[in-house]
């Protein structure tokens, strides 16, 4: 049951050449094989993953290997890879091949990771469901009636449903983090800065960070230190070293302080789901973390002001697809306005124009004022109140979602329900925090419920550590879905 | 009615670094279409600018010589709108914090010194080119100017007529060069200009509505555009008619401008601040180092080279316009170790016109400022005549060899022996009969006559003073 092995576990397999990792790279293959209906992958390459699975095993018969070396791993088809096409989950560039391979991508290669292949997920990372995916939704391995939240729905799915052991995400408002509590992963969205965004396609620049999605703390911590730390290709990344996956993983929760902000535990949320934070709350208390109330007052204006900047910046970022130099070109252009109209209408999904026009309306002459720049000195004050509240607490907690996930579908018809999925995710992005959604229950139907861990700028080791000393203690994250054990 | 005409320029003023502004690509001019654009200068999904700091300490560095104030921080901010040589959609540019704030310019006008106030300074990116000519009906893209450093000069409304705008331009452009952040080739787009222009009657306050003219790309071209652009205002206003807000292009070849996109047609470029740059920061430390590495300003220069060289107001202008010109003048004039009016007149003369002749710059000239300045020793010393020295500068430019060796291998030391110059006098008196008792008779103008015909029969070797004197000497006695 290799499939069921943590990155730890797999690792002592491959040094101990109890398993090459050419075996396990089929093993993988064939499983995402056998699950396709979950439609987690939009590409797989096979050749190139035997190939380099043949690399790590010749490094591995040398004893020259690392915490990664022979393991595979998928990317979210957001980060550009020369071997494979990356669609960012849309039409538009369904046919586009990179010549070069993103840092984080680049890292992970040279940790000696296999790469299998790339998840779908929404369009250019708009959507909390992978509906807006151009490649089709993705179903959720709990339940395949239920969507497995997005933007990084097919890498949460994947995992979950063990077809791969871990996979990379992008969290622009959530992206990592309400998949992760979906699908019952631990997914990790670092400090804004520690993982470099070259070579990521950009959704909203000022808040996408890269980050990995894993079935334990333990996981995350080393993707974490494989994936992250400074690129001088990216002018907002930050020149400090990522910590040792020990310095990650150690953690005396004793004397850690629990903040939790009265605006995340209210009516709104399930009860279930806030049933099982509470005992999840409970663990961490008796293995000696204290909990206090903190307020975030401003977080209602998360969602107004995240959904002015992130369709402002979107809506730049996006302009470079005018079917001019790569991606969808019409067919039906007969002039050059022609050309930039058509290819766009027919290249992008109908959130992605959403958020285009709502970008291009906010930047617009005689509106910025109004949205754009009252936008920002929101995200001022809600970036405040969290310093604020760290000064009461180390770490802030609540559920990640109001609810568990929802039926394909369901929200569809209503972009704002929809927008509100990412209500406790989306204000840490807006503060350039780091934060981390881990496994604490399943509901009444046995969906997943996550809890949404905050951490003070550039401390994802108060973050990861708490998770793993809950991991130590709990089995949610050894859980996995029945038909895919 | 008397009118007046309020301009103010637009300057694109590219920066000579080796790299672009945010990518490693070159950007050394006239490459194969596309071989000099990498995967940041083509806007590729997932690329990130990195600022190239060279650019920013050369805007800094145009900011002090200008008096301006250099912000601490400013930011980059996109400008946004859709064109083919566009690649991102969005060009990099500075809007409402710029690097460089505030300062001046001094131009000379016919009624003396006046100051023209410089707005603001910033740092952007150049777009790509769009080529229409052959591709049957079809536009080519050249990435290659994509992401080209520019520093955009733009002037406060100072400038009344024509002429003042050209001397401002002559100004800005001797400035850049002078502090090296520019080659101001502007046949290669290196220094670019747009002109706002508008027409008031005579002692009116208010500013009358004004036309942005583009495309004007040599100094001749702006002084013309501009004067074509006041006389069609004018007209227009004199016919009952109001000027309109609008962009208009330059047609050198007509001499006229025409309208391009009206007030309506504007853009809105939704500028926000780029998420990809934080803000570009510029120490007190490093702006202590750059005015500590400042070379010495034009106008400075200008009023230097005039005292300590003894030289006219028109050499020294000229000289002090090219920082480049007045280095190799000085050079030559230490090689030397004097002689500066002369020199001057080789470098401005003989010099500069071969120069010209060849399209070469000062500094790819094959004569070195040590060669001239040997040259000029060797008029001096009396080793060969200034029309000697002529044809030594020929063999110098052609890379002959060090002018004493010239001088020896080609003999054309002047003949010093008097008993051989002598003769020779002796020869041509003899010859000319006719022009000697013109010169007895008192004709002192004849005298050159003679001195040619002896300089003739010694191929130029004697020296003419010395040839003259004797001249005068042998048909007195």
């Amino acid at each position: 049951m290799l499939h069921l092995l943590s990155l730890k576990a797999l690792r002592e397999r491959l040094q101990k050449r109890e398993v090459s990792s050419v075996e396990l790279t089929k093993h993988f293959i064939d499983r995402i094989a056998k699950f396709s209906d979950l439609n987690a992958f939009i590409s797989v390459d096979e050749e190139g993953a035997l190939a380099s699975a043949e690399d790590a095993d010749k490094s591995l018969n040398k004893n020259q290997s690392g915490n990664l070396t022979g393991i595979p791993i998928a990317h979210k088809d957001i980060f550009c890879t020369k071997r494979l096409r990356t669609t960012c989950g849309s039409k538009m560039l369904a046919g586009f091949t990179a010549p070069y391979d993103a840092t984080v991508v680049q890292r992970l290669a040279n940790a000696g990771c296999v790469t299998i292949g790339k998840t779908n997920m929404d369009e250019f990372a708009m959507g909390s469901s992978n509906e807006t995916s151009f490649f089709g939704n993705v179903k959720n391995p709990w339940q395949t009636s239920r969507v497995p939240g997005g933007s990084s729905g097919g890498s949460a799915a994947s995992v979950a449903a063990r077809l791969i052991p871990a996979a990379t995400g992008t969290d622009t408002g959530g992206s990592i983090r309400q998949p992760a509590a979906f699908c019952g992963l631990t997914g990790l969205k670092p400090s804004y800065g520690r993982v470099s965004r070259y070579g990521m396609i950009a959704f909203a620049s000022s808040l996408d960070q890269g980050g990995p999605l894993t079935r334990s703390a333990e996981d995350s911590a080393i993707m974490f230190n494989a994936m992250g730390g400074f690129d001088p290709k990216d002018s907002t990344s930050i020149e400090r070293p990522i910590p040792s996956v020990n310095e990650l993983l150690d953690l005396d929760l004793r004397g850690l302080r629990l903040g939790l902000p009265t605006e995340f535990f209210d009516s709104s949320v399930d009860t279930a789901v806030l049933g099982s934070v509470r005992e999840a709350l409970q663990i961490l208390e008796k293995r000696g973390a204290q909990l206090v109330d903190v307020s975030l007052p401003n977080s209602a204006a998360g969602i107004p002001c995240y959904y002015v900047i992130a369709p402002a910046e979107a809506s730049s970022n996006l302009s470079r697809f005018d079917g001019v130099r790569f991606g969808h070109r019409s067919e039906q252009a007969d002039s050059l306005l022609d050309l930039y109209e058509c290819s766009r209408a027919e290249g992008f999904g109908e959130e992605v124009k959403r958020r285009i026009l709502i970008g291009t309306y906010v930047l617009s002459a005689g509106y910025y004022d109004a949205y754009y720049l009252k936008a920002q000195k929101i995200r001022r004050v809600i970036s405040d109140d969290f310093t604020k509240a760290f000064e009461k607490c180390d770490v802030i907690v609540g559920p990640t979602t109001p609810s568990t996930a929802f039926k394909i579908g369901e929200k569809t018809q209503d972009p704002v329900s929809m927008y509100l999925n990412d209500i406790f995710t989306n204000t840490v992005n807006l503060a350039g925090l780091p934060s981390l959604s881990m496994p604490v229950g399943l509901d009444g139907s046995g969906l997943p419920i996550g809890m949404q861990l905050i951490g003070r700028f550039m401390d994802e080791t108060s973050l990861i550590g708490t998770a793993h000393q809950f991991q130590l203690e709990t089995d949610w994250h050894e859980r996995c879905p029945e038909d895919f054990a | 009615m008397e009118w007046e005409c309020v301009i103010g320029l637009e300057v694109h003023v590219q920066l000579k670094t080796k790299s672009k502004i945010f990518s490693g690509a070159s950007t050394a001019f006239g490459a194969d279409a596309n071989t000099q654009a990498c995967g940041v200068d083509i806007g590729l999904p997932g690329v990130l600018p990195v600022m190239n700091r060279e650019a920013v300490l050369m805007a800094a560095r145009f900011g002090l010589a200008i008096d301006g104030a250099i912000n601490e921080l400013s930011v980059f901010a996109r400008k946004n709108y859709f064109y083919p040589d566009l690649p991102k959609g969005y060009q990099i540019s500075q809007f409402e914090i710029p690097v460089v704030e505030g300062g001046q310019l001094e131009i000379e006008t016919p009624n003396g010194p006046r100051t023209i106030r410089i707005t603001r300074a910033h740092l952007e990116e150049d777009a790509g080119k769009s080529l229409h000519e052959d591709f049957h009906g079809l536009t080519g893209i050249d990435l290659n100017r994509a992401g080209t450093p520019l520093l955009e000069v733009v002037s406060e409304p100072d400038l009344r007529s024509p002429e003042e705008a050209v001397a401002y331009l002559k100004k800005l452009h001797t400035l850049v060069r002078t502090l090296k952040i520019c080659d101001g080739n502007m046949q290669e787009g290196s220094f670019r200009c747009d002109a706002n222009v508008s027409v008031r009657p005579k002692g009116e306050a208010q500013l009358g509505t004004r036309a942005e003219l583009k495309n004007i790309n040599s100094f001749r071209f702006v002084e013309r555009a501009i004067y074509f652009e006041i006389d069609r205002q004018i007209g227009v206003i004199e016919d009952g008619g109001s000027v309109v807000q609008e962009t208009r292009l330059y047609d050198p070849d007509k001499d006229l401008t025409r309208s391009m996109r009206g007030k309506e047609e504007a853009h809105d470029y939704r500028y926000f601040p780029d998420p990809d740059l934080p803000p570009l920061v510029i120490t007190k430390k490093e702006l202590d180092a750059i005015r500590s590495e400042m070379p010495e300003l034009p106008d400075a220069k200008l009023t230097r080279l005039a005292s300590s060289y003894e030289l006219s107001n028109d050499d020294a202008t000229l000289l002090a316009a090219d920082s480049d010109l007045a280095d190799f003048f000085e050079a030559a004039v230490k090689a030397a170790n004097g002689e500066s009016r002369l020199i001057a007149n080789w470098i401005l003369g003989d010099l500069s016109s071969a120069l010209n002749r060849e399209s070469l710059s000062i500094s790819e000239s094959p004569v070195s400022p040590e060669m001239l300045g040997q040259l000029i020793n060797r008029i001096k010393d009396n080793t060969i005549s200034g029309k000697i020295a002529k044809q030594v500068f020929g063999d110098l430019w052609h890379g002959k060899g060090q002018v004493d060796d010239i001088i020896r291998d080609q003999g054309l030391t002047q003949i010093t022996d008097t008993d051989a110059i002598s003769k020779a006098v002796d020869d041509v008196i003899t010859a000319f009969p006719s022009q000697v008792d013109q010169v007895r008779a008192g004709e002192e103008k004849v005298i050159g006559f003679l001195v040619g015909q002896v300089m003739k029969a010694t191929s130029g070797k004697a020296n003419p003073q010395a040839v003259n004197n004797l001249i005068k000497t042998k048909l007195s006695s």
